[in-house]
């Protein structure tokens, strides 16, 4: 079985379609959702309609920070940007795909896997996994192998060492890193729909569950077009050039 | 899995005999499977009692194996999981270990050379694969019978595409003590630099018989190689020649940057003696010692190690390039346009070095009749050629190198050159833009294109209009 990660979709239409097409060039039939489904982007009911669709179907999806922040307006820990963004996608979302983003999960299990959009530990605190020690925190709240989750859009790789520690390790594109399940893991597999890092690729991540490998993938797409239709919306210039730039 | 014997079976593969029973396993000879070649299989010692070391390594050979290709590797072959039934099936490489000719140490001088530089190629190949051996020693390198050196044992590796398992594993720093390198000793895995200290310290034996800092066995003897350096090989060995001395302890600089900054430049310097920079370290007698000591230890404690880059990152400003000319046809417009192309490549780097070969015809077997047929003054001919050539280019000695190769097949000779010297760039003048197709395929510039193990530039001088 290979299953899909992807993560911080933010709206972003064209980066999620060339993400789930790679994907199923790769052979992964099953996908995963980290949350952050909506908020920056101009496609907000685009793309829960399509994730909505796959869950139906028995893709998995956690709830993130934006995807709350979309139903109900929370304390204001968002830039203005982000927040005039968010306030635009709650106007935007009709109700079934309200209810789709009120039914989601903090934290999903699938056998030694688990999935959260944030640290692990206390996920409704969107704590940033920045750090081999955060890393550490979120793969003691539970005894699962592999944690995969979002919220940090560049790629990282957290493994124990030979010492017992969690060590950072960041992914080369399109390598298959063995995983065998006796160590702990957690994977970020970065953005689909706002990279970071001065590259506009969009990332995600394949698990070979039968093989026990990870491969993070970079996926150029048309970022020109997710950028003007920003613009289009009447949302922050930021946002827009942030796709420009991958920053 | 204790005590596997001939007859066993594991996962489709017949244990024939017993090899070898070592501290982290033991080495079986099996059969079975579709590769077609002779198979050997390394079995961990796993489980209570055992040392813990010993399934990292198993772990880490299986994962960097599988990943590297080229001749100068075993075959991997296939991994059992350590979970299940925990084995490591790979190509059995004929050959012998090189620890058999340093057991015969001191060698003559070309032999030192000859089995350096096959060792520096292989560990070249590895570099450029992302991968750092960090555990090289003549036990550790097979001598196949036509020469080429295969590594083995990639316990301790290093590969850039993949997480260190071994990082942090600073309880004791890990590598034989002999050869380790300073900052393997500070528990730094991520330089390529790190195996040519190693390449030092065999190449260091297999001239003097010694080993350069000795066999230390604890923290501090490990230390002592930050500071203290070797003594020059040829107070050991008079018969040592400076070159080669200056080749060693330029390997053996306790600082990473003054070292050399490609195993391909040590194997290239090890074949080419004639066009090895002499500095002060070919002509030293003695250790350093006093003042100079108390300064380098100073340094040595004062040791930061900079961020990791991938292996092969260090490899692109040292490269080799080769420059095919063809003094037998002498053409100016060609040589001209030849001489620009490679003065841009040289221009990027300070560290590419340049080769210009040209190819001369076998001499006859019985001597010319005349003084001009003898292959001594063709080849001096020929020579001189290739340094007027050079002339305008202004490259410092060390930087550049001539060759007059003798052989009836300019091609393969080139390319052969190409590959015992681990040639990152040929450049070579192609055939003119009105040959037809027929022709231009029979060239000597197309087969080299066709069959190169690198980048080649076919140079053409630009049409008159």
């Amino acid at each position: 079985m290979k299953l899909a990660l992807f993560a911080d979709i933010h709206a972003n239409l064209e980066a999620l379609t060339a993400c789930l097409a790679h994907a199923k060039g790769q052979g992964a039939d099953h996908q995963a959702f980290l949350g952050d489904l909506v908020g920056y982007g101009a496609d907000p009911v685009a793309v829960l309609r399509i994730v909505s669709a796959r869950v139906e179907a028995g893709a998995l999806a956690v709830r993130g920070n934006h995807d709350e922040a979309a139903l109900e307006p929370g304390p204001e820990t968002m830039n203005r940007a982000a927040s005039k963004a968010i306030a635009w996608t709650r106007d935007a979302l009709p109700e079934d795909l309200r209810a789709f983003l009120a039914g989601l999960p903090l934290v999903e299990r699938l056998g030694t896997m688990l999935f959260v959009h944030a640290s692990a530990d206390r996920p409704e605190a969107w704590t940033y996994v920045y750090d081999a020690a955060e890393a550490a925190r979120s793969v003691a709240a539970s005894d699962a192998s592999y944690v995969f989750c979002g919220h940090v859009h560049e790629p990282m790789l957290y493994y124990t060492a030979a010492g017992g520690r969690l060590l950072p390790f960041q992914p080369v594109p399109g390598v298959a890193i063995p995983v065998p399940s006796r160590k702990r893991w957690l994977a970020i597999p970065g953005s689909v729909g706002q990279p970071r890092g001065g590259d506009p690729a969009a990332r995600y991540a394949i698990v070979d569950v039968a093989r026990a490998t990870l491969t993070f993938h970079r996926i150029p797409y048309d970022w020109r077009a997710a950028a003007e239709k920003v613009r289009a919306a009447g949302l922050p210039e930021s946002l827009a050039q942030r796709l420009e730039g991958g920053k | 899995m204790p005590g596997l014997g001939p007859g066993d079976e594991v996962d489709g593969f017949r244990v024939e005999e017993r090899l070898h029973a070592g501290g982290m396993g033991v080495i079986y000879a099996v059969s079975g499977g579709e590769s077609g070649f002779p198979l050997l299989m390394k079995v961990p010692r796993l489980g209570a009692g055992e040392p813990a070391e010993s399934v990292i390594t198993f772990e880490v050979e299986a994962m960097v194996l599988a990943s590297l290709k080229g001749s100068h590797v075993p075959r991997f072959v296939a991994a059992g999981d350590l979970a299940a039934q925990p084995y490591l099936v790979m190509e059995r490489v004929e050959g012998r270990p090189l620890s058999d000719w340093a057991e015969r140490s001191p060698l003559p001088v070309p032999e030192v050379a000859q089995r350096g530089a096959a060792l520096a190629l292989a560990l070249h190949d590895l570099h450029l694969q992302e991968a750092i051996h960090l555990d090289v020693k003549p036990s550790n390198a097979l001598v196949r019978p036509d020469g080429e050196v295969v590594l083995i044992d990639f316990g301790l590796a290093h590969h850039a595409h993949y997480p260190d398992l071994l990082a942090e594993e600073i309880r004791h720093p890990v590598g034989s003590a002999p050869y380790m390198s300073p900052e393997q000793v500070l528990g730094v895995r991520s330089d390529p630099r790190s195996d040519i200290f190693a390449l030092g310290a065999v190449l260091y034996q297999l001239s003097t018989g010694k080993l350069p800092f000795g066999s230390p066995t604890s923290p501090a003897g490990l230390r002592k190689r930050l500071y203290r350096d070797p003594i020059p090989p040829r107070t050991l060995e008079p018969s040592v020649p400076p070159w080669l001395q200056e080749i060693i302890l330029r390997c053996l600089e306790p600082d990473p940057e003054r070292r050399y900054p490609s195993a391909a430049q040590v194997a290239f310097d090890l074949v080419h003696p004639d066009g090895v920079a002499l500095t002060e370290r070919s002509t030293r007698r003695r250790r350093n010692a006093g003042l100079r000591e108390l300064l380098l230890w100073i340094r040595a404690a004062g040791f930061e190690p900079k961020a990791a880059l991938k292996p092969s990152a260090r490899l692109s400003g040292a490269t080799i390039i080769l420059a095919a000319i063809a003094t037998t046809h002498a053409n100016e417009g060609q040589a001209e346009a030849l001489r620009e192309t490679v003065k841009r490549l040289l221009a990027t780097d300070d560290e590419t070095r340049l080769a210009c070969v040209t190819v001369i015809r076998n001499a006859p077997e019985l001597g010319g009749s005349s003084e001009e047929e003898t292959a001594t003054s063709q080849r001096i001919q020929h020579m001189v050629l290739l340094r007027h050539w050079a002339e305008p280019l202004a490259l410092r000695q060390g930087r550049v190198s001539f060759h007059a190769v003798e052989s009836s097949d300019p091609a393969e000779a080139l390319l052969e050159y190409a590959r015992a010297n681990g040639v990152d760039h040929i450049v070579i003048g192609g055939p003119p833009p009105d040959m037809p197709l027929k022709g231009i395929l029979g060239t000597v510039s197309t087969k080299v294109a066709v069959e190169a193990p690198c980048t080649v530039t076919m140079v053409r001088p630009r049409a008159k209009a």
